[in-house]
């Protein structure tokens, strides 16, 4: 579209009134290269791809929310009588900010439900963002090229972690006050600097008088400002290598396959962004989250039994709880050349968390020092076609439940009427078995679901009917797939171990040695998709039973 | 029925076929036929599929009504109450619920009803080409080179050396978020001040606490005498100085040596903070004599002079020596013998100069 037009060159002209739109806007900031760049870009669809959208769109849900609570909330310590309409708490001595707090919820017309919105997309943002990992992790998505979208997202979860933790403590409320107490008691078990940064952050002794402020200041400013960079980086790269795609017919490393952005896919992820919010909505105006009022003002002494903190921080709070102080006479705290090193609190809030972090931001190039593979990957693994990877996963998600159920193991014991020291007892053998025992179920279970597919690829459905044969025999009728669905069952790559090799100087290393053995691990126990020899083959065995059944399904399906 | 040889249990289920390499594979049938929709083929459908969407669209318009009405009609005033609130917010949330799931709903039933559906291939390309990876490499090697920076290490060194330094003034800079710990975490409020020892106190309103007042199985939550007046940190003094008083039978104490007189006719005083990351020990379990932590259930048995039996804590809860003053209220008669509180790399320290 050329800038340029006088009388006598006859200009291009739009006959639409969008296209006299675009017209105009590419004459003065020249958007044409970006809308034939965007406007009907291929994006792949599933419903799995969706758990991201919920994510990015419960982000923009606490951006507004959260900018409607900062009109109104004053993060002070300072020292104030309640004089708001909730009556229990008339004249009770409390901080500004839970007072505050307090005023949101029962004097500003519509502010209660903002703090509910607020608190339910919070807990909705941390969520979809872990499910999303999830499904990145378990579908292979964060293979070349993808590693560093992967670290993004790794990033991205612990922010949200981070934003949510410090949100959580701005009411000062009594909950809240106590989780900062814990905070606090892990700062404090650091070796050598742990004291001094505790006094820093709190500007002085627990509680102090700052600690709000500063928290507030990295809620709404710092956390969010590096959530909203991290986004921009994150989305960036999902445009410059195109969304992955699951596999099936028609759909290989070198394209992709889907709707184009312009009408349908913008649709469909912008109308889904109004479906989030609304649900976001039923739930703050019928489940009540975080009655701060029930809690009172924070103090030091009282604290509530059976007290949860939000769903994210229960894995830390949990290994926390699971980590024996004393076994035998052996006592966790102990004093080294006169200095106290508290195991029992360090271990449990680092070893853990640091551990699921380490594997999860190293995991992409693990897997490809094992696998020495550096191709490109467009196509998405069904999680079953790669049984160890998937196995591994969820060992890893095992081992973040149990710590994850051990935050509530006081609820699981009063629900069900059991012990709580076994409930303890429980799950600290479940925090070392139970990661091995998901292991090895979880690789069975997909070995046997590829079993299943190579079955029906070869054999058909099993489509219930019974039929005897002239000559007496009962067999049940298969119906063969037609060649879209087989393929979907059949599409996929089954790697075998690779063998160790020597480099150059024609020595095997002893960290390829390690590497063989790995690739060993991962791939010795395999299911190789159906050839279509074997397809042959099973047809010659039983062929004119399926002919005979695609005869039945033309007829029923007409 | 069926070819079972691969799955046969002789495998324990793997495929071990020779030359599982070589095996051709299936040949990708491509993007399946498309299907048209009910819409696609008949125009009733496709009518009842547009009226749909406008019925949607338009119980957004009710929601967003819903919201206005509640937020204006429903009045907060000095007079409303709880049910007032939550009926406001139970209506504000539907209002905006439909408002949004309507938009949203009805432009998802738009796009799938009556939208084009086709499925499309396009290309992915390689995100740069070969040609220009190799040159990028080229020009980062050829600065490299230019600057020298690997023939002559004395520059690369000191210039590490600098960058590392260079940071920490940044760090030095928050020098002054707090002031430097000392030894405040070792002392709470229960020292005798000018002689004077400081009397037990109920939690919260402060009133002092008679030995006669706690009975056998009784437990009173205690502050120091002057809490409650402090006008400045009284919260920083409360997390240190909170105690948890009861009364046992004097023959289950077995006080150990130096500890006989810090209680008073099974009348025994600890810290409530645990010590494990510092959340109020508040339950007393009356008939086992045990104190639970409710954040991570650490178990304390008083009995054992607080010992701990079970949880995540190491350390026994610190005991603070009581005795009767002459008018017959519960004292201190000193401060704790170490540090309250969880631990921290200087607390050992901190309890030897207590103690000497």
């Amino acid at each position: 579209m050329s800038a340029t037009s006088t009388a006598n060159a006859p200009a291009f002209v739009a006959k639409t009134k969008g296209g006299r739109i675009t017209d105009f806007v590419d004459q003065r900031v020249g958007g044409s290269g970006i809308l034939r760049e965007f406007g009907r870009k291929v994006f792949p669809d599933h419903w799995s791809f969706m758990f991201g959208e919920v994510a990015l769109y419960s982000f923009v849900i606490l951006l507004l929310s959260g900018t409607f609570l900062t009109f109104f909330f004053d993060p002070s310590m300072a020292e104030t009588h309640y004089d708001g309409s909730y009556t229990p708490l008339k004249n009770v001595e409390m901080s500004v900010a839970y007072s505050s707090s307090l005023d949101i919820s029962f004097d500003v017309r519509g502010g209660l439900f903002m703090r509910q919105v607020h608190h339910w997309a919070a807990l909705l943002f941390v969520a979809s963002v872990s499910v999303h990992m999830l499904r990145v992790f378990f579908t292979g998505a964060f293979r070349k090229p993808r590693e560093l979208n992967w670290v993004v997202g790794g990033v991205l979860l612990i922010l949200s972690m981070a934003a949510g933790f410090t949100g959580y403590s701005l009411p000062d409320d009594l909950l809240s006050g106590n989780g900062l107490r814990i905070i606090d008691g892990v700062i404090k078990s650091i070796p050598v600097i742990g004291t001094y940064i505790s006094f820093f952050l709190f500007g002085g002794e627990f509680p102090g008088t700052v600690i709000i402020s500063r928290l507030y200041m990295l809620h709404i400013l710092l956390v969010p400002a590096l959530i909203l960079l991290m986004i921009v980086i994150h989305l960036f790269m999902v445009v410059v290598h195109k969304h992955t795609q699951y596999p099936g017919p028609g759909r290989n490393d070198g394209n992709v396959v889907g709707y184009p952005l312009g009408p349908v896919y913008a649709a469909k992820a912008g109308g889904f962004f109004f479906i989030v919010f609304g649900v976001v909505a039923l739930m703050a105006a019928f489940f009540t989250i975080n009655p701060i009022w029930n809690y009172g003002p924070y103090d030091p002494s009282p604290v509530s039994a059976g007290t949860q903190p939000d769903w994210y921080i229960g894995w830390v709070d949990g290994a926390l709880r699971l980590m024996p102080g004393v076994i035998g006479d052996f006592h966790f705290e102990y004093v080294i050349f006169g200095q106290v090193l508290t195991l029992n609190v360090l271990l449990p809030a680092l070893v853990p968390a640091g551990l699921v972090f380490t594997v999860l931001f190293m995991y992409p190039w693990i897997e490809r020092w094992i696998t020495k593979d550096d191709r490109e990957h467009h196509v998405l693994d069904r999680p079953r076609n790669a049984p160890t990877r998937t196995a591994i996963g969820m060992a890893g998600f095992t081992f973040y439940c149990v710590m994850w159920a051990a935050a509530s193991s006081d609820l699981i014991a009063t629900h069900f009427h059991v012990a709580l020291n076994d409930v303890t007892y429980w799950l600290r053998a479940l925090f070392f078995i139970g990661p091995v025992i998901a292991f090895i179920v979880t690789k069975r279970v997909a070995l046997a679901l590829q079993r299943k597919d190579r079955e029906i690829a070869l054999h058909g459905r099993e489509t219930g009917r019974i039929v005897r044969l002239p000559h007496g025999e009962f067999i049940e009728v298969h119906a063969p797939l037609d060649d879209y669905k087989r393929y979907k069952l059949v599409g996929f790559e089954s790697p075998v171990p690779l063998p160790a090799v020597p480099n150059e100087h024609g020595v095997v290393t002893r960290k390829e040695k390690r590497r063989a053995a790995l690739s060993r691990f991962f791939f010795e126990d395999r299911v190789a998709p159906a050839s279509p020899a074997e397809l042959e083959a099973a047809h010659g065995h039983h062929g004119q039973h399926e002919v005979e059944s695609a005869e039945a399904q033309k007829t029923l399906s007409h | 029925m069926g070819n079972h040889s691969d799955g046969s249990p002789n495998h324990s289920g793997t495929v071990a076929t020779a030359g599982q390499n070589e095996v051709e594979k299936f040949q990708d049938p491509g993007i399946p036929p498309h299907r048209l929709r009910l819409a696609d083929t008949d125009p009733k459908a496709a009518k009842r599929a547009e009226r749909q969407v406008a019925v949607l669209f338009g119980s957004s318009v009710v929601g967003t009504v819903i919201f206005l009405v509640a937020y204006f009609a429903i009045d907060l005033g000095p007079d409303s109450t709880i049910a007032t609130i939550r009926l406001q917010n139970a209506l504000l949330g539907i209002g905006t619920a439909f408002a949004m799931l309507g938009i949203g709903t009805g432009i998802v039933h738009w796009a799938k009803a009556l939208m084009p559906d086709h499925e499309v291939s396009e290309e992915r390309h390689a995100i740069r080409t070969e040609d220009d990876r190799q040159a990028a490499v080229r020009i980062v090697d050829d600065i490299v080179e230019e600057t020298g920076i690997k023939r002559r290490p004395l520059i690369r060194n000191t210039l590490l050396g600098a960058v590392a330094l260079a940071p920490l003034p940044a760090l030095a800079i928050f020098g002054d978020l707090g002031p430097r710990p000392d030894d405040k975490l070792a002392h709470t409020m229960w020292a005798p001040q000018e002689g004077k020892l400081k009397r037990l106190t109920r939690d919260p309103d402060g009133t002092p606490i008679k030995a006669s007042d706690v009975t056998i199985g009784s437990a009173f939550h205690v502050i120091p005498e002057g809490l409650n007046e402090l006008h400045e940190g009284k919260l920083n003094e409360k997390a240190k100085a909170v105690v948890l008083l009861m009364r046992l039978n004097p023959e289950s104490l077995k006080p150990s040596a130096g500890r006989e007189d810090w209680s008073y006719n099974g009348i025994v005083a600890y810290s409530k903070i645990c010590t494990h990351v510092g959340c109020p020990v508040a339950l007393y379990e009356q008939q086992t004599h045990h104190l639970l932590c409710p954040c991570h259930q650490s178990t304390f048995d008083l009995t054992q002079e607080c010992k701990v039996i079970f949880g995540p804590a190491s350390r026994p809860l610190p005991q603070l020596p009581i005795a009767v003053d002459a008018e017959g209220y519960l004292v201190a008669t000193s401060d704790f013998k170490e540090p309250v509180g969880p631990s921290y790399w200087e607390r050992d320290e901190h309890e030897r100069n207590i103690n000497s």
